[in-house]
């Protein structure tokens, strides 16, 4: 009824401009979609590291030693993509380091490798789903804090990786589960491929499909989700059980990696991940955050390992440093936050 | 005549262009029980908020025995001796009694707390208000609402206050408690303290009040009312009489009672929260339930929505029974609702206005589980503009918008979803006079294409203006059903309060 009554012409003229934004905006609605104005901040970082680095070692800009770099933020930088989800979705995964490690010494048990690669990979897939159903069920049926539960979990992988394996480092016998790490098509590893692959099909899940929507959804206001008819204990299990997917590729990536199943991979993982996720600007209160910025999280945080060892500094200078790049990048995106809003 | 403690005259505050107070005179006497009256939206919160020092007023002045003052902030408040005990009593679980009695002035000496003297100080208190066997060492979380109450009244004594204001305490409380909290009362003003009382309830006002001041639309209409002696239909007639004529559109001139039954609702039970509800809705019909806060109203929507699960009875959705307890069965089956408190429970706010709107409806957009979000903006320009929501671009952050404008983005959730049942709580909280219209028309207008609407609300005049019939709620009961025509305002306002004329 109001469509017969002329606008005023206040808010016709931002009709007009907003259809026009819609129109011929397309460029800066890219740079949006790709998420660059929060993003730019983490890219200005990684520009500086690396002018440090070729100003402090002349080996920094090298093709092997950015492989180097790429290959080294592989296997962190997937389990980062699931961590993202979780925390997304308002939750935390404490397990993912040591999930990794049970499903490293899984996959390379005498008996498991007997069956051969196709049958290691399904059981390190496997194993670190089950792990995330376990975490997921535990955490939104059993109405466990994520902190809690999957820090329990973390205890119980340990121990059972450390069981299975009787502490021994196993080696990979299936060449075929070696040649991963050092197959390079087009000069890169196929693990920096799937690393690319694992985030590219994390960014179109998150971003392009009702699966995503739901995720932040639930992050954001589990309550407001719960009364739009989402259901969500389901969609909370299934997140941690993403996480554990995740875990489970980055299992066969270590274990290729290192030729070895062993119960102590992983260590630590799950503080570097969660580190690259929150200074890639994604809320530990859930409801907001991006798979990029994950992403360049990661790249940071292997940079600065990679300039420290280059230069011969000791790991707890390096250690100082992350702590010191938290703390940075968290304080600058409140203050982007507060400006923004 | 006793002596006069606080004066407060032609106090104004404005929020965002509405007035909150637009003229109200207060005056409290030290030793009496002051009862402050009015409607759901008159200002009593508002007023509290200036007499605490949470909010400082535009116009107006404050006397403090005779002298003008004025409080920058509760702390200053407090320190004159002006003590509030809000409904959500604001104290710290996991603390003792005598911690938070003495919260934010703690007895110590270099930082080290006196802890003898604490226990000793608190238990004195403790015992003025005649529960001396609460023990001080006992951790808040602990005590029921009653006691929790006592606490907060003994925090408010700890700062000597002079007048103490309870917003609705009784509300939390059970028979038995209330008449407790009238001896406390009754202790305290026998000591000189000033109560400013809030309640809903007449028949608690005749009992502890001595004098009334009712509030309206932001004014004060009658003050220094003899509590005991004022006929309800005195003090009725003043909190109705409107000044402001909210514009509702005009009712379907046809009996429903032909048409199809959209919801059938039989024996809904979930003790404490409600009682054998029954009632149905037709199709294009508008069911209003009138009530207090905490009368049930919210809670029968709630298990109507399977968010909550009844102990007993049945919801039946165009003749078919609903699982009890599950929201996505309810959506699915076409019931939709728009919950009391809208930031908390239904909006996104970080997300855009359209992924806000097609939350509800994703599966409509999912091809092989990716968003056609070509067509998900589309439907929400669509939705944007049946509403007039404003501004109008759907891709703003949904928390940019004005209350009303929020509560229009949740309405087209369901509109595009297209449900046949809408369960509305408190539609228009929130929301200014002008945007109220809107949202009136909007409804009428889903109800008009047949969709069954339920409207809860505590705004007695929007219930009878907007619904066509009315149910009344009372301590969890139906006590009353008519067609919205055959009731006035006060008549839902006596039975709402007192339950007398059923």
């Amino acid at each position: 009824m109001t469509e017969q009554t002329t606008p005023p012409p206040v808010a016709e003229q931002q009709r007009v401009e907003a259809d026009a934004a819609q129109a011929g905006g397309t460029r800066s609605s890219i740079l949006n979609r790709i998420g660059a104005v929060q993003n730019l901040g983490l890219v200005g970082v990684l520009v500086i590291l690396g002018i440090i680095g070729g100003i402090t070692a002349d080996t920094f800009w090298t093709r092997s030693n950015i492989l180097t770099i790429l290959q080294q933020a592989s296997v962190i930088g997937v389990i980062s993509v699931g961590m993202t989800f979780v925390i997304i979705g308002g939750g935390i995964d404490l397990s993912v380091g040591k999930a990794m490690a049970l499903a490293s010494v899984w996959c390379t048990t005498v008996s498991t490798q007997s069956y051969g690669p196709v049958v290691m990979v399904l059981c390190a897939l496997l194993v670190g789903m089950g792990v995330g159903l376990v975490n997921g069920l535990l955490i939104a049926y059993g109405r466990m804090v994520p902190f809690i539960a999957t820090l329990a979990m973390l205890a119980a992988a340990r121990g059972l990786a450390e069981q299975i394996s009787d502490k021994h480092t196993q080696l990979v016998t299936q060449s075929a589960i070696n040649d991963i790490a050092t197959t390079k098509p087009l000069g890169i590893t196929l693990l920096v491929w799937i690393f690319a692959a694992v985030a590219v099909v994390g960014w179109i899940v998150l971003n392009r499909t009702t699966y995503g929507r739901r995720t932040f959804a639930v992050g954001g206001n589990l309550e407001a989700a719960r009364l739009a008819g989402i259901n969500v204990r389901r969609h909370t299990t299934t997140l941690y059980v993403v996480s554990g997917l995740c875990v489970g590729i980055a299992a066969i990536m270590i274990t290729s990696l290192t030729t070895t199943g062993s119960s102590t991979h992983g260590d630590l993982y799950e503080l570097d991940s969660i580190a690259a996720v929150i200074i890639g600007g994604t809320s530990l209160a859930g409801g907001r955050g991006t798979v990029v910025g994950s992403v360049f999280g990661v790249l940071i945080f292997t940079t600065i390992s990679n300039l420290f060892i280059l230069n011969n500094l000791h790991t707890e200078t390096q250690n100082i440093a992350k702590g010191v790049i938290i703390v940075i990048a968290v304080l600058l995106q409140r203050r982007n936050r507060e400006v923004a809003v | 005549m006793t002596s006069q403690l606080l004066t407060m005259v032609g106090i104004v505050k404005e929020f965002a262009g509405v007035r909150a107070l637009d003229g109200v005179d207060l005056d409290v006497r030290a030793g009496e029980v002051h009862c402050l009256l009015g409607q759901n939206g008159a200002g009593k919160s508002t007023l509290i908020k200036v007499l605490s020092g949470a909010h400082r007023p535009d116009a107006g002045a404050i006397h403090w025995e005779g002298a003008e003052v004025g409080f920058a902030n509760p702390t200053a408040a407090l320190r004159r001796g002006i003590a509030t005990i809000y409904q959500e009593l604001d104290l710290v679980d996991g603390l003792s009694v005598a911690e938070n009695i003495y919260l934010g002035h703690e007895l110590a000496t270099l930082g080290f707390s006196r802890r003898g003297e604490l226990r000793s100080r608190t238990r004195a208190l403790l015992t003025r208000l005649g529960h001396s066997e609460i023990n001080p060492g006992r951790s808040v979380g602990s005590l029921s609402p009653a006691g929790k109450q006592v606490v907060s009244m003994a925090r408010a004594l700890s700062h000597d206050a002079r007048i103490i204001v309870m917003d609705e305490p009784s509300a939390v409380l059970a028979h038995d408690e209330v008449s407790n909290l009238f001896r406390i009362i009754r202790a305290l003003t026998a000591d000189g303290v000033a109560v400013v009382y809030i309640s809903h309830r007449l028949e608690e006002i005749r009992d502890i009040g001595d004098r009334v001041t009712v509030l309206k639309d932001g004014r004060t209409v009658a003050t220094g009312l003899p509590a005991k002696t004022t006929p309800t239909s005195q003090i009725v007639t003043l909190m109705t009489g409107r000044s402001v004529e909210y514009a509702f559109p005009p009712r379907p001139q046809l009996t429903f009672q032909d048409r199809p039954e959209v919801l059938r609702v039989e024996g809904l039970t979930r003790p404490p929260e409600f009682y054998d509800v029954s009632f149905e809705v037709r199709e294009g019909e508008i069911v209003g339930l009138a009530g207090l806060v905490g009368s049930g109203r919210s809670e029968i929507l709630e298990a109507i929505y399977g968010a909550r699960k009844p102990a007993a009875g049945t919801v039946r959705l165009g003749g078919a029974v609903l699982r009890p307890g599950s929201v996505p069965r309810a959506v699915a089956a076409g019931i939709g609702l728009a919950p009391e408190e809208r930031k908390t429970q239904a909006l996104f706010l970080d997300q855009t206005v359209t992924k806000n709107i097609t939350a509800t409806s994703l599966h409509r957009y999912s091809r092989f589980g990716f968003v056609d979000r070509k067509r998900e903006l589309a439907d929400a320009r669509e939705q944007a503009r049946v509403l007039d929501l404003r501004p109008a671009d759907p891709r703003r952050a949904v928390k940019t918008l004005s209350g009303g404008n929020q509560q229009k983005a949740v309405i087209a959730r369901w509109l595009l979803r297209q449900c046949r049942l809408l369960l509305l709580d408190e539609p228009t909280r929130g929301v200014d006079v002008g945007a109220r219209a809107e949202i009136y028309a909007v409804i009428r207008k889903l109800a008009d294409s047949g969709v069954g609407i339920v409207l809860v609300s505590s705004e007695v005049p929007e219930v009878l203006g907007l619904a066509d019939r009315v149910l009344v709620i009372r301590n969890s009961r139906i006590i009353r059903e008519a067609p919205a025509s055959q009731l006035d305002e006060s008549q839902v306002l006596d039975l709402v309060m007192e339950g007398s004329a059923v």
